[in-house]
């Protein structure tokens, strides 16, 4: 272990010292705003396009995506899909007019043809929302990274992260935020693919031992008999000191409490027609002192909850080993009916004064992990079905109104770049989701899954092929954490300081003051979202990504597509369709069954049941928009007066920059 | 003040055209999408079925959408670019 955290300090050194090189050598074409916002319009479209994909492909993407697939199968997948789809979007309808329109920021596109203050002042507080909101699970990604990897504490390593990305970020802008992206990018690709080479190659194993370095464990299961509701296992070694019944959605699942020698562990009761057996789990008790007890003795770094998944029957066959195995054949080898997974849940409850976790494996035929059902209960009630069909809607519209996405069509010098970047986003991004299908089914096999945080799956999954993959991988993660960061800090900053201090409130007088304030901007927002991350420790991912999409897609969508497409829209009615967007969305997420749980409260009890917003808040965004530009004056400039106020722009200051060329 | 776009384009005769093709493939894209979804909530077995080499539909359709997504948008970047050029030796003619 010391071996590979040597390693991994290496080169997460190295990796963080080339993106400080790069961003204090661009440092120089962040002296305008021009430069410090858009890169100064000058990047060359396939680096830009590879930069999106380092954009996008954040943490929750590369981190939450495989760890959701390595627990819940085909589900995991559905975000990658959904999230690649939503680039159509983008494409085929935003890009280009976008980009026509706008000069540095989402507000610019937004009010280039009403020039009104409320549309400016809206449409840079939905910027803020989003980026912030985006920017919480990404810190706390941080956090979760650095823990395993270099064994500090979770809020150094949100700390860390935000004083090197406020570094980057205040040093030289868009340009260098750019690059760092089109490394991390690269990088990220490159080594997801060797990773899916290297599974393909081990084939899948019924008991995978991560290349010999870790021998597989295999859980016992004992036979019992129950009388009067008393159980007695058949073997004398194992006595019964204790049992809890957990209530899990509609059935009732038994665990008992068993003593063997001086340990006491908690075993999962199973009973048929067959008999009753008891199934060894693993489990992490919290005593009242804060002692922590794993699988019933201290915690130490010998004794720590080992990593689970592995597959007990492979195409029918027990005991076996694949070997090499082209990648087709992987997924229908998983895939197959006759292949059992064990997958791992958890059940939490309090006996006595002890908080108890306990861990326990489900066998499930192969064929089910491989389509939906694990998670998103598409054969459920019709409110799962509509939260399913709601969260695909938000995927699909969300990525063409994430702010920090929309300010990269900025910093390409035209139109046709800025749509062949995103042709070359979309070949990256899609390579790389249908690479996470196999990440996360591989950590599902390979005995790579952390019962306590699924988010280090692919990273661990690399660690079962070696020292060196497991260390490059993570620093990846690392900067993969740290290049999404800057661009939403750049896309935050620039809503503070161009938007709300220069366009709406007519504060600053040169090229040079709006520099210094998206700097300063840049710094408040990066304390903020290291004190968030900090706070919102623990929390899931994948819930606050949601959040970010569902916000986007409500608040700003809408305004985009109408605004483009429906010369009648008003800016009031765009102001309303914003405010309306905002306050649905959060508010439903934040009286979802998710956020009661976040509360400490039953699930159950939530006043809405929905989990994902979208399929009423855009909707509803979308109706606002419609009806109250039909209520309000006409204020949008035509198309003609639009080109004829480019072709003549106002005086600028003395101190503008010359755009560059077309 | 500081009001205009990053870089300073000229008319884009092509505007009309790309915006039309991008709606028409949005709408092709958008259809094999929702088609998708409907799949997933009103029959979820059939995502079961195997299709072929022991895939089944949801692997296959998930792939799809995603490698489709790639075809149209390189063949939407070689309309919009050959409908621009055609306008600029126009223009230039």
């Amino acid at each position: 272990m010391g071996e590979v955290k040597t390693l991994a300090i290496v080169i997460f050194v190295v990796i963080v010292a080339l993106v400080l090189f790069v961003s204090f050598f661009t440092a120089r074409k962040a002296r305008s705003a021009h430069g410090y916002y858009a890169a100064g319009g000058r990047i060359h479209w396939g680096v830009n396009g590879i930069a999106f994909a380092g954009d996008y492909l954040s943490a929750a993407s590369f981190l939450g995506i495989c760890g959701m697939i390595a627990v819940s199968g085909y589900d995991g997948f559905l975000y990658s899909i959904g999230y690649l789809a939503g680039w159509v979007v983008a494409l085929f309808v935003v890009a280009e007019p976008l980009r026509r329109l706008g000069r540095y920021t989402f507000t610019d596109g937004l009010d280039a043809k009403f020039n009104k203050r409320s549309v400016k002042l809206m449409a840079a507080i939905a910027t803020l929302v989003v980026s912030i909101f985006y920017l919480i699970p990404q810190m706390v990604g941080a956090g979760v990274l650095i823990e395993p990897l270099l064994g500090f504490p979770h809020w150094v390593g949100v700390v860390l992260v935000g004083a090197i990305v406020i570094t980057i970020v205040a040093t030289a802008g868009m340009t260098s935020t750019t690059y760092v992206q089109f490394i991390k990018g690269s990088l990220l690709i490159v080594f997801a693919l060797v990773i899916v080479i290297a599974l393909t190659v081990r084939g899948l194993s019924t008991e995978p031992d991560q290349g010999g370095r870790v021998p597989f464990y295999n859980y016992k299961t004992i036979t019992a008999t129950q009388t009067d509701g008393a159980i007695t296992p058949n073997d004398p070694a194992y006595q019964v000191v204790g049992q809890h019944d957990v209530k899990v959605k509609d059935k009732t699942l038994t665990f008992v409490k068993i003593k063997s020698g001086d340990i006491t562990t908690w075993w999962k009761l199973d009973s048929d027609s067959a008999g009753v057996t008891l199934h060894e789990t693993q489990q992490l008790v919290t005593q009242e002192d804060g002692t922590k007890l794993v699988n019933g003795a201290p915690e130490s770094a010998d004794n720590k909850l080992r990593l689970v998944g592995n597959v007990s029957s492979i195409a029918g066959e027990m005991d076996t080993t694949t070997g090499p195995v082209n990648p087709f054949k992987f997924l229908s080898l998983i895939g197959d009916p006759d292949t059992t997974i064990n997958l791992w849940k958890t059940v939490k409850f309090t006996e006595g004064t002890d908080n108890v976790s306990v861990f326990y494996s489900v066998p499930v035929a192969g064929d089910t992990v491989v389509k939906p059902g694990q998670q998103f209960k598409v054969a459920g009630s019709w409110v799962d079905r509509v939260d399913f069909v709601s969260l695909m809607i938000a995927l699909f519209l969300g990525t063409a109104a994430l702010p920090h996405i929309l300010i990269r069509y900025y910093t390409v010098p035209s139109q046709r770049a800025a749509r062949k970047s995103t042709v070359v986003a979309i070949a990256a991004i899609g390579f790389f989701y249908i690479l996470t299908l196999f990440l996360g089914l591989g950590a599902m096999t390979s005995s790579t899954v952390n019962v306590l945080d699924n988010n280090m799956s692919a990273p661990l999954l690399a660690e079962s092929f070696g020292t060196f993959l497991f260390a490059m991988i993570s620093a990846i993660a690392f900067a993969t954490v740290l290049g999404t960061v800057s661009g939403l800090i750049i896309a935050a900053s620039g809503a503070v300081a161009h938007d709300l201090m220069d366009r709406f409130g007519g504060l600053i007088k040169n090229e040079r003051q709006k520099v210094l304030a998206g700097r300063v901007a840049a710094f408040v927002v990066g304390a903020i979202a290291i004190l968030l991350g900090i706070a919102f420790q623990g929390v899931n991912v994948s819930f606050l990504v949601g959040l970010a999409f569902a916000v986007a897609a409500s608040a700003n969508l809408p305004c985009i597509i109408m605004m483009l497409f429906w010369k009648r829209t008003t800016s009031k009615g765009m102001v309303a369709s914003m405010i309306v967007g905002i306050v649905s969305s959060v508010g439903i997420i934040l009286f979802s069954p998710t956020a009661w749980e976040l509360y400490g409260l039953v699930a159950t009890d939530a006043p809405i049941q929905m989990k994902n917003p979208g399929i009423i808040s855009i909707p509803l965004s979308f109706v606002v928009i419609y009806v109250v530009s039909k209520l309000t004056k006409p204020d949008m400039m035509s198309d003609q007066a639009f080109a004829d106020s480019r072709a003549n722009p106002a005086p600028q200051p003395a101190v503008a920059e010359a755009a560059p060329a077309e | 003040m500081l009001h205009e776009p990053a870089a300073v384009s000229g008319i884009d005769e092509a505007a009309g055209y790309k915006k039309r093709l991008g709606l028409k493939m949005l709408l092709v894209y958008g259809v094999i999408y929702i088609i998708f979804i409907v799949i997933n909530v009103a029959w979820p077995k059939v995502m079961g079925t195997i299709v072929v080499g022991g895939l089944n539909l949801a692997i296959i359709y998930g792939f799809a959408l995603i490698i489709i997504a790639f075809v149209l948008a390189v063949v939407y970047n070689w309309a919009c670019t050959r409908h621009e050029k055609y306008f600029e030796r126009e223009k230039k003619a």
